[in-house]
């Protein structure tokens, strides 16, 4: 039983199966993947005596062998395909097993420890936005549900009260971003989540008999009920029944396919019914928009008839898109009925919609000669605007070249347009990828213009990955292959293909692939990996990326004996010198080693010096408190001890000038006026007289300061007398020694002022500055 | 907000604004109220992207200093580690973690700039690595810092790139330029001079063809870039900046487009009240492009910007006047909307009054009364030496950039050792000399380290080495000094540089013309091949790539359009060389745009200190 969506059905064949099948589809396990996906089939292993092991098949959509392998583990409940179209195989005992396409083991998981014991009674595989997830029913009646078998978390569901063995019937729904499982015990139905299980009722009238179907649409949307006495209730997935005044176009309630041994019945909402005859027995495979059928021998597409489909091809439609094609069937016939139907259609003022329609129905369209003609029609009708956008034509064109090509029959994807805009092309292409189209997939690439990034680089890395792990070719004839053909394509990741060879095996092969890797950051993690470090630690200084090189030189340094270690450093100056910074941090010992090591004495001397300073900072930590104020006391000595100390030091040193220096600074700091007058007449000072001038205005003493003015030399008198703002003296000084320069200071000292005398000064020195200036 | 990034010739606020949605991101990555524990060190480049406003949209509720031992208490669902990817920041982090008793809380650490494996693995032997549900990077190289301005704030550049040979900023330049290059286009030109600018052009390739590909169909914005060593110009950062604005940094320092300054000029001047209350929270001032004041006046000399800003004051006051003139209703209404601009620019012109007065007290030689009026009134004692040591400090700064009597024992260099004066400073005309005189001779050098030994303390015997492994300091080897030569091929000093209307970037530093300026100036015109001579004398080596373009992206030139050049100080900029970069931009005839980035804007001072190293206060 499975629902879709119906007003007008119509059955489309999409192929004539290829396939050999021996006793039909019956009494086999047979897995379909949505979207055109392959097709898995399996003998009912209590159909077979025990010792004969079943065979698994793996097919493509039209019938084509992709896999045959006979199945060696234990009895399988339940087949499945995974979003991204692995084959999932719940077993018996609860261990669920996944293959490729190509019927290569991948991994499994276990559902849980119980169900070793209790068996699994059925299993269904469903998707989620979280990706494919597996529920199954125990011996035990209990639930067990994996949402991601990507990420794996179990969860055990809460028992169902008064449950026997097998449910009736089950599902998995979708509600509120959380899986729950609806399952009817006979006439009462139940809900259950992660945390508590509920009675549920469907809504509107009560329903009598024993539930013995329960189906879910594809997006988990409505929900069909069907008991043994007949009865079928329809409704929305969280029980209720469809309120009236939605029950509008464009979304037309559900019908539910209801599917015997011999017989196809297509219930719509008002209960109408639409039977179709089978003449073998079928399996039906919920599509997004439709259900496919498939019989040993064809495989078709039951489907609600697209509104535009509809519009142009019921009989007798006045749809502007129906006249439209009917206008260019005329206008190929050259016959003026073509003018009439289009006036008609003008006058309408439908064109525009007319040439929408009929693109639109290309879309929906399989076969190829209709979807020519409305698309000669929607070409046709274009000719008469001016401002139709040509971009749905363009892209449905484009789309219809892709579908068609993937639909053909040695391919056997048979997307409708819906599905594929659905699952963007991103995934066809890996689709294409997984059953190693490769050229498929790369013309595709380059028909779209994809960017090379995400189209051929990608298809191409695969196909490099898929290359390594076979086996047979060696190594030189393998890398000159792979390296041939993906040399252009940029944004290759060699890394990436390398990891693969390193893991099936091919050590030699994967370090020859990592020299073609451009990123070196890529590199290192693997050669490490593979245990070569050396090289690792040159590609990582490649790299630039310090903090890789630390990675490695951390690694190395536990891999190796310390002496390899500190000569394989010396080789790389680059690491070297990035793990003396990191010893400076973390570990100063080993500094001292390494500069041992390296005979840098000078570095060994500052090592010494700071560690010295160090050692005394800490000394000063670990005393007592009083003690170490007393040592700092010595330390920092009050301020003119200390400046005597070191003048007796400098004095005998005969640094003259220092001592100088230091000892009238220290007195004028102590503000000992004579005994700086006393010390600036010892003797002759070697420092001019300038400073002492300048002491003591520091100490704003200009009493003190003018004592020492005239002793100044006469090169320092200009300044000396400005020091001590003395402008009138500072203009005398500088008008004797008639210097330009100086004279040009005093000016632009006293400018600022306007008492009288300043004035006067001011003349005095413009006079002065003229006659120097004539000379 | 971000309005002084958008108004030049590139939109760096496309750069910011990528940032700031990437930082949303992660916060919304964490649901629930969050606390930020911050590396100190980033907070300043994360104000330059994000206030606390934009982190407070995204429930972070708490702020903390990274610090060892128990995590403040804070009522809130999410702890948030912004760090650096160091290996003793992750053993905080990890006692952070290990004394939280709280079982609910989510732990995640932001890695800024860059998540490293190393960190991780320091987290896992700790034990904590497991939890944290979010380990993740931030990107944040480049940091739009003005209109024409990018910074990666990264303090330590140059002594990790030039003493340590660690060339984690150099990685994460490039970094940083391939993203530069995915929003504004691949740049088709590189040039470079120097050893690290050769390692990083050489990783932008790499990168490229790593990235292949993934290629951007982006117009490109950038026409050139240039990559310039620090160390190939070692003079222009020891210099004296004259602008306003590199004065500004020498004096106070800006960080992170902030300064702090003395707050007793700003007090608000109210009647009756003595100066008693002075603020003493020193004032902190933003300064960038935004204010139309401050754009106008930090290019240019000191010595004009009193002129400057006395125009200005009296457009303003002329302004303020127009009320007067104002009869009818619509005129003053008119009148009323231009006020909040009108007090914007008077209040901002306060400012700068203030700011160039303090400036102006320290440098310029005024008439010793005024001086003391000045100080006394703000209760201050006055000190006459400040401004004789800074102009006897520039022109022996002068006479060193002219070639007088470097190959001497400098007397005013042995006088400021004497005198105790300011280690940095010494250092700063110490390195200068040398620089100038291409290494100094044996007996001078040994004469400078024993005077700085003897009397800062042999402790400093490490900066001495620091300073010579890097070039600043060094042995005269050869006789011949280059330095005179490169001096006059690129007309390094100019005597008559016109400070008022300046005719070239001498005016920057009133004659002396940076040398890592005169390289990009020469680059665009005539090119660097007519300077192959000089080229050869500075270290490192020259060289030019190409990065070819996809087909249709090349540019159609409109007549007399200008082209755009990224230039990329490796290991930090002054700001003089900024503003000397500005005005050539500007220069009608130049046909270039510059726009500047650096690992870090830095002037002598700060440079040098960088490059200091302080045994006793090394973490053992």
């Amino acid at each position: 039983m499975y629902i879709m969506s119906v007003v007008y059905n119509r059955k489309v064949e999409l192929y004539e199966m290829s396939w050999v099948l021996r006793d039909g589809l019956r009494d086999s396990l047979v897995a379909a993947a949505p979207y055109g996906g392959p097709i898995a089939v399996m003998k009912e292993s209590q159909c077979l005596s025990p010792s004969v092991r079943p065979q698994l098949d793996i097919y493509t959509a039209s019938g084509v062998t992709m896999a045959t392998f006979p199945w060696k583990s234990g009895p399988v409940v339940q087949l499945g395909w995974s979003v991204s179209e692995e084959l999932l195989c719940v077993q018996q005992d609860g261990t669920v097993l996944i293959y490729d396409l190509t019927g290569a083991f991948l991994r499994h998981f276990s559902m849980g420890q119980e169900v070793v014991q209790s068996h699994v009674s059925e299993a269904k595989i469903f998707h989620s936005p979280y990706g494919t997830g597996v529920a199954i029913v125990t011996g035990s009646s209990r639930f067990t549900l994996a949402t991601n078998i990507d990420d794996l978390k179990l969860r055990r569901l809460p028992e169902v009260p008064g449950l026997q063995g097998a449910p009736s019937c089950w599902a998995v729904l979708n509600q509120d971003r959380q899986t729950k499982v609806l399952l009817a015990n006979g006439p009462e139905l139940y809900l259950l989540d992660n945390t508590c299980c509920t009675s549920v009722l469907p809504g509107g009238s009560p329903l009598d008999g024993v539930f013995v179907h329960i189906a879910v649409s594809f997006s988990y949307k409505y929900l069909a009920l069907f008991t043994d006495t007949g009865h079928l209730w329809t409704g929305l997935a969280n029980l209720q029944v469809r309120p009236a005044h939605s029950q509008v176009r464009p979304h037309p309630p559900p019908s539910v396919v209801v599917l015997w041994e011999r017989l196809l019945l297509v219930v719509a909402v008002g209960g109408d019914t639409v039977q179709y005859p089978l003449d073998e027995a079928c399996v039906c495979v919920g599509e997004l928009d439709g259900v496919r059928l498939l019989s040993p021998s064809r495989h078709e597409l039951l489907q609600e008839v697209p509104l535009v489909c509809e519009d142009i091809f019921k009989i007798a439609s006045m749809g502007p898109g129906a006249l439209l094609l009917e206008a260019h069937k005329e206008y190929q016939k050259s016959s003026q009925k073509a003018d009439e139907y289009l006036r008609e259609i003008k006058e309408q003022g439908m064109l525009g919609d007319a040439v929408r329609q009929c693109v639109e129905a290309a879309g929906h369209e399989q076969h190829t000669h209709t979807q020519k003609a409305l698309l000669r029609a929607a070409s046709f009708g274009k000719c008469f605007l001016t401002n139709l956008s040509p971009e749905a034509f363009v892209s449905v064109c484009r789309d219809l070249r892709v579908l068609n090509a993937v639909r053909d029959p040695s391919i056997g994807i048979p997307l409708t347009h819906t599905q594929y805009k659905q699952m963007t092309v991103q995934v066809l292409i890996d689709r294409l990828v997984y059953r190693r189209l490769y050229p498929l997939a790369i013309e595709v690439c380059r028909y779209l213009k994809t960017p090379e990034y995400q189209g051929v680089s990608r298809i191409l890395r695969h196909w490099a990955c898929s290359k390594v792990q076979q086996k047979g070719e060696s190594d030189e004839v393998m890398v000159r292959c792979i390296s041939g053909r993906l040399a252009d394509s940029p944004g290759i990741s060699y890394s990436h293909i390398a990891s693969k060879a390193y893991d099936s095996g091919r050590t030699e092969l994967a370090i020859k692939l990592l020299d073609y890797e451009a990123r070196s950051g890529e590199q290192v993690p693997l050669l490490l990996k593979m245990r070569r470090s050396q090289l690792a630690l040159s590609k990582a200084i490649e790299s630039g990326d310090t903090d890789l090189v630390y990675t490695v030189v951390s690694y190395v340094k536990n891999e190796m004996n310390r002496g390899d270690f500190f000569m394989t450093l010396r080789n790389q100056p680059v690491a070297l010198s990035l793990y003396r910074q990191f010893c400076k941090l973390q570990e100063q010992e080993t500094l001292k080693d390494l500069y041992n090591q390296d005979d840098d004495h000078q570095e060994l001397a500052n090592y010494y010096v700071s560690a010295s300073y160090r050692e005394k900072v800490q000394a000063n930590c670990y005393v007592s408190a009083s003690y170490r104020e007393k040592v700092q006391a010595n330390y920092y000595v009050s301020a003119s001890y200390r400046e005597k100390v070191q003048a007796n030091y400098y004095v005998s040193a005969s640094y003259r000038e220092r001592y100088w220096w230091l000892k009238l600074k220290s007195l004028a700091e102590k503000e000992e006026w004579e005994e700086l007058e006393k010390f600036s007449k010892s003797k002759k000072s070697p420092v001019g007289y300038l400073p002492f001038v300048e002491v003591c205005m520091k100490k704003s003493n200009k009493y003190e300061a003018k004592k020492y003015v005239t002793k100044v030399t006469p090169e320092q008198r200009v300044r000396a007398h400005l020091t001590i703002e003395d402008v009138e003296g500072a203009a005398d000084a500088a008008i004797e020694r008639r210097s330009e320069a100086e004279i040009g200071t005093v000016i632009s000292h006293c400018s600022s002022s306007s008492s009288s005398s300043q004035r006067l000064l001011l003349d005095k020195l413009q006079r002065a500055l003229t006659t120097a200036n004539r000379k | 907000m971000a309005a002084h990034l958008t108004n030049g010739r590139v939109n760096l606020n496309i750069l910011r604004e990528a940032a700031r949605k990437e930082l949303r991101e992660f916060l919304d990555k964490c649901a629930g109220s969050k606390a930020i524990v911050w590396d100190e060190y980033l907070t300043g480049p994360f104000g330059l992207i994000a206030q606390y406003s934009l982190l407070k949209e995204h429930e972070v509720e708490k702020m903390f200093t990274l610090k060892g031992g128990r995590l403040p208490p804070a009522d809130v669902k999410n702890i948030i580690f912004f760090v650096r990817p160091r290996l003793e920041l992750m053993d905080i982090i990890a006692e952070n973690v290990f004394s939280d008793k709280s079982n609910s809380r989510d732990y995640h650490i932001l890695f800024v700039p860059r998540r490293s494996m190393l960190c991780e693995q320091r987290l896992k032997e700790q034990g904590v690595l497991g939890s944290f549900t979010n380990i993740d990077e931030y990107i944040l190289d480049l940091i739009p810092y003005d209109g024409d301005l990018l910074s990666m704030e990264s303090e330590g550049a140059f002594r990790e790139c030039y003493l340590e040979n660690d060339q984690t900023t150099l990685y994460h330049t490039a970094k940083g330029l391939m993203t530069l290059q995915a929003l504004y286009g691949t740049i088709p030109q590189i040039y470079g001079k120097g050893d690290c600018a050769r390692h990083v052009a050489n990783m932008m390739l790499r990168m490229k063809r790593e990235f292949a590909g993934s290629q951007n169909q982006i117009l490109p914005v950038f026409d050139t870039l240039l990559l310039l060593d620090r160390n190939v110009d070692l003079l222009t950062p020891l210099a004296t900046q004259l602008t306003y604005e590199g004065l500004i940094d020498e004096i106070y320092g800006i960080t992170n487009g902030y300064v702090k300054l003395p707050p007793e000029k700003f007090a608000q001047k109210k009647q009756g009240e003595g100066s008693k209350d002075l603020p003493t929270e020193p004032k902190k001032l933003q300064l960038n492009s935004a204010e139309e004041l401050y754009a106008e006046i930090r290019d240019k000399n000191f010595n004009a910007v009193g002129a400057a800003l006395s125009k200005k004051a009296k457009i303003i006051s002329a302004a303020f006047e127009e009320r007067h003139n104002a009869k009818t209703v619509g005129e003053i209404k008119q009148f009323v909307s231009q006020l909040p601009h009108m007090q914007a620019a008077r209040s901002s012109l306060a400012n700068h009054t203030s700011i160039a007065e303090l400036i102006k007290d320290l440098t310029s030689k005024r008439s010793v009364q005024e001086h003391r009026n000045a100080f006394e009134a703000d209760g201050f004692v006055f000190c006459p030496v400040a401004s004789e040591a800074f102009f006897d400090n520039l022109t022996v700064e002068q006479e060193f950039m002219t070639g007088v009597d470097t190959d001497k024992v400098n007397t005013y260099i042995e006088d400021c050792i004497s005198q105790k004066d300011p280690l940095i400073k010494v250092l700063r005309l110490m390195c200068m000399q040398s620089v100038c005189n291409n290494g100094l001779k044996q007996k001078v050098l040994d004469f400078y380290k024993r005077e700085i030994l003897q009397t800062y303390g042999y402790e400093h015997m490490l900066t001495l080495n620091n300073l010579e492994k890097t070039g600043l300091l060094k042995l005269q080897t050869n006789s011949r000094n280059n330095y005179p030569t490169i001096r006059k091929t690129l007309k390094l000093w100019m005597e008559d540089a016109n400070e008022q209307t300046p005719n070239d970037i001498s005016y920057v530093y009133s004659g002396y013309a940076p040398l890592s300026v005169r390289l990009t100036q020469v680059l665009a015109r005539p090119g660097w091949r007519s300077i192959e001579e000089v080229l050869k004398m500075l270290p490192g080596p020259h060289f030019e790539e190409r990065q070819q373009l996809p087909a249709g992206l090349h540019k159609k030139r409109q007549q007399g359009e200008n082209r755009t050049t990224l230039v990329f100080f490796l290991g930090g900029v002054t700001y003089a060389e900024i503003t000397a970069l500005r005005f050539l931009s500007q220069m009608e005839d130049s046909g270039m745009e510059y726009i500047i980035a650096t690992t870090k804007l830095i002037n002598g001072s700060s440079w040098i200190k960088s490059l200091m190293d302080h045994p006793e206060t090394q973490i053992p």
